[in-house]
């Protein structure tokens, strides 16, 4: 077969600059050949090889006491539970294939992951999804498109996850024009494993058979970690060929068949292939492995004709595996794929000489230093404008509204209502572990494997990242803590996800550095190090990037299941509290943005010292007995955290509340958004031991009010607000599903 | 008791079913490959939910032609309880040991949701432990679980008091605000002619622990122990 010659314009098309040309001819010593070319763009586009971000990456705190697999040493960190049992988790992005095609990129996305996590030899146990959308709302123009785009991607994310058995336990998702056709779609896996079972992505053994199985290579997907790290433009529909198809039931196969054989002791390296396919998993492992490689392509199940070399080596055919096998185990290897009627095929072995050799047609068709796909990926240190801090809001710039009003349209609107349309699509019972599942503080399962209860949230916040990167750094990791400890948990780690526009806009690398600044020194305080994540750049659609989304999943452990708090209101005759006493402007509120239409003002700053204080104290309560009910006052406010307390639960709980005078508008003392305050309920006796409990630990602690009757009641100085609680449960829980299912439009076919 | 829960390419309820027996009532409980083409020595056979080959074509279409089935077929005529969970229940209406079909839910979507049955029939072995017009508290998850019969098939069940469960709300009353998924009569499950086979979309194993929202499932297991303890007597 004949190869396209090298050109200028073909260097440009896989963009690769002069200067990376340059490179790559130095590691080779000659010209690359067309597949050699298209090896080197796929394995040093971002995704693959963060370039432009790997210097940010590093400032994370990555050690720890429990950290068995780091950061980056493999697909997914691994951290220690306890009892010889380990957790392995990660988040991963399918923002741009999702807004290509919303279904199967959603869905490829979740076997993505999951695959990250069986990969490392775990059992994956559940899912958690951060979503980001364009308006939803009727009267907003163009609210059609992101209404497809929303019912593709939670259809996606419940085909695959569904099929294979993995409930979706909770999850956030906003709403806010910056992501119209650039919707983010990250999906979080957790899977548990023994100590001794972590599985390693390293060819190693000299003369180790090389096995590939699972689907066969298709054309889907050619390039998807190419088309990932671009920006998407009016043209990207044309590059729908770059988003793969999901077969979820031929990834249920993989994943037992997988476990099973990694249980056999027969594998000696596994790695999956997702992007960049064999070319990433082929080099990946041997650079691992200190070895080599040599791949037979004519060997490779193929689902059509006449692929070329550079088309098997770039696809991103979905749910394939590389195996590097014992020698000698080859049978009981073929058995099992055998078992689970898996196509498999063995095509190459492990070598000696560094090199990643690719065969085909009995030539020799890439021969390239595996080492230097993976670890001599140029790295940029980009441009960072310089920081202007935003102004402070003035409150007087705000006009007063009906501030009883205004609680109900916070509620009913998408990014704050119930996201009961989303969690019911998916199955978050299966595998009988979700303990709380979707709509809570933070999800907790009970992972029937190891008996243990591991709580999980994720959390980001595009509009205080966009107004300040580094507060909003710090904040999403603060709330996830905050979320987890009012669960009742111990954080232990967390992985992060990266959305961002094109850092090679001073502006946007400016909010990269800065919120991973951010997101590293509040990882620190809480002592949870980032066990690995994902970098999604380039997200900018016709009209602009993003606002700067990072996103942080956390993971914690509760150690008794009495321990376990959800953020309902338990009865009548509770007293109210409120933990942790700060006020501020409106400045980055969501009343601001949905009812003003400002993203404005200087957030209220994280004081992580604070917030450490605030959330062992809390736990510590929790320990002791003392709390019925705990909620972190996030989006909305603490008006928005008492209507949730009081109508998320079993059962409808009103309370009446005072809230304390703090000099400032009523508007602004119901909806602000201090970050490091928690809404918790008490019994009554349990009062002065509550109070003492707080004193103690120097935490304010205020009793604002009590729980009961059939309205939400707060005072706020001479104002006396109510609502009935019918009222605000109908505006919470109705709005999306009312959305969403009254509006009759074609789905495009999948 | 002893029970067999089939494994499927794709059965991805078959864990939970055998952990809850095992763990929630000290049952022996072991998988049945679909490949085998032998089920016997078992007090009762669990075909449980999930996904059996995708379900890309019709659910359960492909998993009724695995050589077990067939194994199941003679286990059941030899009154053997058979218990069809979700993808279970599709598969033996696809397999013809029980009648009628599983389409779309009315609303197209995928619902998984605690839903409120009302118990129709306390003399099978799946419900024996309950009294008529108990309502238990028990999750569905499905895409395609409105149930579909002819008329003639629906008054032979209805006339034979082969309605397990009817999906009610949480007074008892079988409404259509309370049919979650668009099924006729409210149905939520069926029973065979001889009654020893029982197919239901909601998902019994799950409800077997207050902490995950319900134990009101246990009442089908139960029965079964109890049918199995009376045939041993």
């Amino acid at each position: 077969m004949k190869e396209p010659a090298i050109t200028d314009a073909i260097i440009a098309k896989h963009g690769i600059t002069p200067e990376e040309y340059a490179r790559i001819r130095g590691i080779l010593g000659r010209d690359p050949n067309f597949t050699e070319l298209g090896i080197f763009s796929v394995m040093w586009s971002e995704h693959c090889s963060y370039k432009n971000s790997r210097p940010e990456l590093k400032k994370f705190p990555v050690t720890g006491e429990r950290i068995l697999v780091k950061a980056g040493e493999e697909n997914a960190g691994v951290l220690d539970v306890g009892d010889g049992w380990a957790v392995a988790f990660k988040i991963e992005s399918h923002n741009h294939p999702s807004a290509i095609e919303p279904f199967q990129g959603a869905a490829t996305g979740v076997g993505g992951i999951i695959r990250d996590i069986f990969t490392m030899g775990a059992r994956p146990v559940f899912l958690l999804d951060s979503l980001r959308f364009g308006p939803i709302n009727q009267n907003v123009p163009g609210s059609a498109a992101n209404r497809h785009l929303l019912s593709g991607v939670v259809s996606g994310i419940a085909h695959y996850g569904n099929c294979i058995g993995l409930p979706t336990v909770g999850g956030e998702t906003w709403f806010d024009e910056t992501y119209a056709g650039n919707p983010l779609v990250n999906v979080f896996c957790l899977g548990v494993l023994r100590h001794e079972q972590i599985a390693r992505g390293a060819a190693k053994g000299v003369g180790n058979p090389v096995f590939y199985v699972g689907a066969e290579t298709g054309r889907d997907g050619l390039a998807g970690a190419a088309f990932a790290s671009r920006e998407l433009t009016e043209e990207s529909k044309e590059d729908r060929p770059a988003v793969q198809v999901g077969d979820p039931f031929r990834e249920k196969l993989l994943l037992e068949a997988c476990l099973e054989l990694l249980a056999s002791g027969c594998v000696a390296g596994i790695q999956d292939m997702g992007a960049a396919g064999l070319t990433c998993s082929t080099c990946e492992t041997a650079s691992r492995g200190g070895s080599g490689i040599d791949v037979d392509l004519d060997l490779v199940p193929k689902r059509e004709d006449g692929m070329t070399p550079y088309e098997i080596l770039l696809s991103e055919s979905q749910e394939r595996m590389l195996v590097i096998v014992n020698k000698g185990q080859e049978d009981s290897v073929r058995e099992i794929f055998e078992k689970w009627d898996l196509p498999y095929a063995q095509i190459g072995r492990v070598t000696d000489d560094g090199i990643m050799r690719i065969r085909a047609g009995g030539q020799v068709v890439a021969e390239i230093p595996a080492s230097s796909l993976t670890d001599q990926a140029p790295v940029y240190h980009r441009e960072a404008a310089p920081w202007v801090p935003p102004a402070p809001l003035d409150p007087a710039s705000v006009p007063a509204i009906d501030n009883t009003d205004a609680l109900l349209r916070l509620l009913s609107h998408p990014t704050l209502a119930r996201k009961r349309w989303i969690w019911e699509q998916y199955d978050h019972m299966v595998r009988n572990g979700a303990v709380v599942g979707p709509g809570s503080d933070a999800a907790v399962f009970l992972a029937r494997e190891c008996g243990k209860l591991l709580a999980a949230s994720v959390d980001g916040n595009g509009l205080i990242t966009r107004l300040d990167p580094r507060e909003g750094g710090r904040r999403c990791v603060a709330e996830a803590a905050r979320n987890l400890a009012c669960s009742g948990a111990v954080p232990l780690g967390a992985t992060d996800n990266l959305n961002f526009g094109n850092p090679h806009k001073p502006e946007i690398f400016r909010q990269l550095r800065d919120s991973v600044e951010g997101m590293a020194e509040a990882c620190r305080a809480f002592d949870t190090p980032v066990t690995g994540g994902n970098v999604s750049l380039y997200n900018e659609n016709p009209t602009g990037p993003i606002d700067p989304t990072p996103v942080v999943a956390m993971v914690g452990l509760i150690e008794d299941e009495a321990h376990i708090t959800r953020q309902s209101f338990r009865g009548p005759g509770d007293d109210v509290w409120l933990l942790g006493e700060r006020t501020a402007g409106l400045d980055g509120s969501q009343f601001l943005l949905i009812l003003h239409g400002r993203k404005e003002g200087r957030p209220p700053q994280t004081d992580l010292a604070a917030e450490v204080a605030l959330q062992s104290a809390l736990r510590d309560a929790i320990r002791a007995g003392l709390i019925r009910s705990a909620h972190d006052c996030a989006e909305g406010g603490i008006a928005v955290a008492l209507a949730e307390s009081a109508i998320s639960g079993p059962e409808l709980v009103g309370a009446e509340v005072d809230l304390p005078d703090d000099g400032r508008r009523d508007d602004e003392s119901l909806f602000h958004e201090a970050p490091g305050r928690i809404l918790v309920s008490s019994g009554r006796n349990q009062s002065a031991a509550l109070e003492k409990h707080f004193a103690d630990r120097g935490i304010p602690a205020r009793r604002v009010g009590t729980t009961g009757g059939s309205h939400l009641v707060i005072r706020v100085r001479k104002a006396d607000y109510r609502w009935p609680l019918g009222r605000l449960h109908s505006a919470w829980d109705k709005s999306l599903g009312d959305l969403m299912d009254t509006v009759a439009e074609p789905l495009a076919a999948h | 008791m002893k029970v067999a829960v089939l494994r499927f390419p794709g059965s991805n309820c078959d864990q939970d079913c055998l952990r809850t027996l095992r763990d929630s009532f000290g049952e022996k409980a072991e998988p049945v490959w679909h490949k085998d083409t032998s089920v016997t020595g078992f007090d009762a056979i669990i075909v449980p939910g999930g996904f059996s080959y995708g379900d890309y074509l019709r659910c359960g279409a492909i998993a009724r032609y695995s050589p077990v089935m067939r194994a199941v077929a003679d286990e059941a005529a030899r009154g053997t309880p058979v218990l069809g969970i979700c993808n279970g229940f599709q598969i033996l209406c696809e397999a013809g040991l029980l009648p009628g079909a599983l389409v779309r839910n009315r609303g197209l979507h995928f619902i998984c949701r605690q839903t409120h049955l009302r118990l129709e029939n306390n003399t099978s072995p799946f419900t024996r432990a309950g009294s008529i017009g108990q309502i238990l508290r028990v999750p569905i998850a499905h895409g395609e679980g409105c149930y579909f019969a002819d008329e003639e098939t629906l008054r032979a069940l209805e006339d034979r008091n082969r309605i397990a469960f009817r999906y009610c709300d949480a007074d008892g009353a079988v409404t259509a605000a309370a049919n979650p998924n668009g099924s006729l009569g409210n149905i939520a499950g069926i029973l065979n002619e001889a009654g020893n086979v029982l197919g239901m979309m909601p998902h019994p194993e799950r409800a077997c622990e207050e902490r995950l929202g319900s134990a009101d499932g246990r009442l089908v297991f139960e029965s079964l122990l109890g049918t199995a303890l009376a045939a041993t007597l």
